[in-house]
């Protein structure tokens, strides 16, 4: 799946200088803070190019989502080309370039749900939100996206809205799930 | 378990937990404590019971009460009415659709009483957060077995005689595969389990992750002492965070146990087992695209040979299998080889791992023998087709299978018969599907799940499936031709030829079976320009009914592209070719005389000119 790339807006807000594990100075636009967290990810797992995924879950566990700076920060201390940790941050769907809204809104589009109607599912959403897949609301506070199964396929079609699952959804209730978050 | 009278066993599997089975454990045991029984009665959270559709699920032992869809709500009257005055809730007990009787004991369910439990032997049936309970359940016996018993070639011989083959979709014998990983001398070797599950709508080893993790471990060490391996790893899908936080606690236990760790059970033989997350990239369930993934890197397959026996993790040999072959493993060393090979066919031995799901009423997970027929799972186990609809087809074997008819519901079941029916076993899979199913949009649907997969590393499988889909898509539209179908045969046997992985070399399935099965749904959709299921909306028509028309005209005057002809107080008619589906004449028309249909009557072609004429 193909993934817009966009570089969040207090990326350009600070200067600092940070040097890599191998004593390598790299310039990244982010804020101290962020930037001794990344690193002290990295150094959690020794700063071993083997742990490139791990390192790419707890980031994305601790920002929400991979921008371009974490990810120059990244191949820095782990010794390896930018150009390969964007290789797997793309390549993987589980990480992603851009913030999710406050509510992020899934839905399972695995076959159980497919054959249970979860496409109208899916179109009732984008209609609702206004949204495509893949994109966030202007506010930040609803994002949606699709997803392929989460197991509980007994209750198809099936919707997550950041950790809530709802099961057996219509069309019709699709408005009364995002009236529940709009308040 | 001993000490206590009663047991409520909780479903904490995904689906039940998914419906608030969590807050049912909570309430029950809320009420336990006020009424002081908390020393008799005791509630544990299980595993997945398989019969999902009606969860939460709550089984009582020991009389075996199986009570369905759970509301914390119930727990008061529960606890009053079962657990102190010794009455069933009847309004909760499972209904059996056919009898319309309730039925007390689970012993007797038409679910249950067709499968056989190997794999999941322990699933709904155990506390998986506790490990006394697995041992209870002679958990990390058949390693001490092994251990003291066998040496290692005499347990690889032990699980080649059984007949167990892989249960992550290609068969491959299972003992042999550990042979030849033993056979291959290196200072380091490892075992790995593929809990990567991709097939969407499968769900059969989260399951024995969420509710029977030791078994799993078990196996991987007696594979480990099997093949001189001291690490294991497992590489489960990110997407399964319960399936990951149990496994997390079982290895703690395991290791605090000595059962994991240096010197297990006090033999020559230190076994350890650490977790890899996959990140949603259904191409790394592929043994050789795990392995990159679990380095690191793009999971991306890479040419057989090397095999992972040969050359695998870290370039270390590697053995690799699935979670289900494992499960079995233990069962196996504990009752025999010769106890597992009776059961099966002749080429398939043991049991099988469905996920039931579709349009079936009892969606969930079973286990049968190998041997047993469609017919038997969809209509005994799987309480036939939902809301009384005809079967159309099972898909088996998710996005690399293909579809079964009603002419194969009598087949026994085994990985020959199902390739020979231009499907596969896969990783157990099963979606129902009714007459309400367009199967040109099925195998649409599942090849945009590879074109959204597919690693693009080799070109028949990145631009020839991304064809196949368009080709789908443009006859789903209606604008198919004739050659469309011939070129969707063509550019599928060459993709399945030509691709460097499984993935490709399956991906066409679901398009070529089909074909095979329903060329006449390909054969409406191109020529006459209709979908019999009416789930292609480019397919469905706005026709006027010639009964309830009055000739108002309303509809004629807000049809945008003048479609529609007729006469004052004369049944209007629409041309099908002017139209441009816009809805309005239906909104417009105030004696609900326009509706959305399959097909429409169709007219010859001079009297269709004449219409458009007038
Ligand atoms: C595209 C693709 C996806 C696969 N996905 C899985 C999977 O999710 N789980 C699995 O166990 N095996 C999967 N396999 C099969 C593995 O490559 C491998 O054969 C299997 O893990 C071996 O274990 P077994 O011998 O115990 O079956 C997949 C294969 C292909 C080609
Ligand atoms: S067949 Fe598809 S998934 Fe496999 S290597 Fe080629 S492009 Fe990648
Ligand atoms: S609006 Fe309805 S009733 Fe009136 S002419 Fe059209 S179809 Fe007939
Ligand atoms: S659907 Fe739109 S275009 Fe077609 S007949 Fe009705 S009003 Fe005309
Ligand atoms: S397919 Fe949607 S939960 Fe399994
Ligand atoms: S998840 Fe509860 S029965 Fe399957």
């Amino acid at each position: 799946m193909s993934q817009k790339i966009n570089i969040a807006p207090e990326a350009f807000e600070y200067m600092e200088k940070v040097t890599g594990a191998g004593g390598v100075e790299v310039k990244v636009n982010l804020p101290k803070e962020k930037i001794e967290k990344i690193n002290s990810i990295c150094d959690a797992f020794g700063n071993d190019p083997g742990e490139l995924i791990n390192v790419l879950h707890e980031a994305q566990h601790a920002f929400g989502y991979i921008p371009a700076e974490i990810q120059d920060i990244v191949a820095h201390n782990l010794h390896m080309p930018v150009s390969q940790v964007y290789g797997v941050v793309t390549f993987y769907t589980f990480f992603s370039m851009t913030p999710k809204g406050e509510h992020p809104v899934s839905v399972c589009t695995g076959t159980a749900c497919y054959v249970r109607g979860a496409e109208r599912v899916l179109e009732e959403f984008r209609k609702e939100l206004q949204l495509e897949v893949g994109e966030t609301t202007p506010d930040g506070r609803f994002s949606l996206n699709c997803l392929r199964c989460v197991g509980a396929c007994g209750l198809a079609p099936v919707v997550l809205v950041g950790e809530k699952v709802y099961g057996r959804v219509s069309p019709d209730g699709v408005k009364a799930i995002i009236e529940e978050y709009k308040k | 378990m001993s000490r206590y009278k009663i047991h409520l066993l909780v479903c904490g599997g995904t689906g039940c937990h998914s419906s608030e089975s969590n807050l049912v454990y909570e309430m029950l045991r809320d009420e336990l404590e006020r009424k002081g029984l908390e020393k008799d009665v005791q509630v544990i959270r299980t595993g997945c019971f398989g019969f999902c559709e009606k969860g939460p699920i709550l089984k009582i032992l020991p009389d075996n009460t199986f009570y369905t869809q759970v509301k914390p709500s119930d727990a008061k009257e529960i606890i009053d009415e079962h657990i102190i005055k010794g009455r069933r809730v009847y309004r909760l007990l499972y209904t059996d659709p056919e009898t319309e009787e309730h039925v007390p004991d689970s012993k007797q369910m038409d679910f249950y009483k067709k499968q056989l439990r190997i794999a999941l032997r322990n699933c709904g049936t155990i506390d998986p957060e506790n490990i006394d309970e697995s041992i209870a359940r002679d958990a990390y016996q058949a390693l001490g077995k092994a251990l003291t018993e066998y040496t290692p070639s005499e347990t690889i011989d032990l699980i080649k005689r059984s007949g167990l083959r892989g249960r992550g979709g290609a068969g491959f014998p299972t003992g042999l595969k550990w042979e030849i990983a033993a056979k291959n001398n290196a200072d380091r070797k490892y075992v790995v389990c593929n809990a990567d599950e991709g097939d969407p709508g499968a769900f059969m080893d989260r399951s024995i992750l969420e509710g029977d993790p030791h078994s799993v471990l078990e196996a991987m060490a007696i594979c480990g002492y099997c093949i001189g391996a001291t690490k294991g790893l497992i590489y489960i899908r990110a997407e399964y965070p319960l399936a990951i936080k149990r496994l997390k606690i079982a290895i703690a236990q395991a290791q605090e146990y000595g059962l994991l760790g240096e010197h297990i059970l006090g033999a020559d033989f230190s076994f350890d087992v650490t977790l890899r997350y996959g990140a949603g990239a259904f191409v790394c369930g592929e043994e050789t695209a795990l392995i990159h993934s679990m380095e690191g890197k793009r999971g991306e397959p890479s040419n057989k040979p090397p095999f992972p026996a040969q050359s695998g993790y870290l370039g270390k040999p590697t053995n690799v299998n699935n979670v289900e072959t494992l499960a079995n493993i233990p069962a196996i060393i504990l009752k025999g080889a010769e106890w597992f090979s009776s059961i099966g066919t002749e080429r398939s031995k043991g049991t099988k791992v469905f996920a039931l799901a579709g349009k079936i009423n009892n969606v969930g997970l079973i286990e049968v023998p190998m041997g047993i027929t469609l017919r038997e799972i969809i209509y005994e186990i799987g309480g036939g087709v939902k809301n009384g609809k005809k079967f159309k087809a099972v898909q088996t074997g998710g996005p690399s299978g293909g579809c079964l008819t009603e002419k194969h519901l009598d087949t026994p079941i085994d990985y020959e018969s199902l390739t020979a029916a231009g499907s596969m076993m896969g990783s157990g899979g099963m979606i129902v599907l009714d007459e309400d199913d367009c199967m040109v949009s099925v195998a649409k649907f599942y090849l945009g799940f590879i074109v959204d997969e597919s690693c693009g590393k080799c070109a028949p499988c990145r631009i020839g499936n991304k064809r196949l889909h368009e080709t789908l898509g443009k006859i789903t539209a209606g604008k198919g031709t004739q050659d469309d179908i011939e070129k969707l045969r063509n550019l599928g046997s060459v993709i399945k030829d030509a691709s460097l992985c499984g993935l490709g070399q399956t991906s066409p399935n679901p398009v070529l079976s089909t074909l095979d099965n329903f060329m006449e749904e390909y054969l409406e959709h191109v020529h006459d320009k209709k979908c019999r299921s009416g789930r292609c909306r480019d397919l469905l028509y706005y026709v006027i009914s010639k009964e309830d028309c009055i000739g108002c005209m309303a509809c004629k005057r807000v049809c945008p592209t003048h479609a529609i002809s007729g006469e004052k107080k004369e049944a209007h008619v629409i041309n099908q070719d002017v139209c441009i589906k816009c809805g309005a004449c239906m909104e417009k028309c105030q004696f609900d005389a326009i509706s959305l249909m399959n097909d429409y009557p169709r007219v010859s072609a001079t009297a269709a000119q004449t219409i458009t004429e007038s």
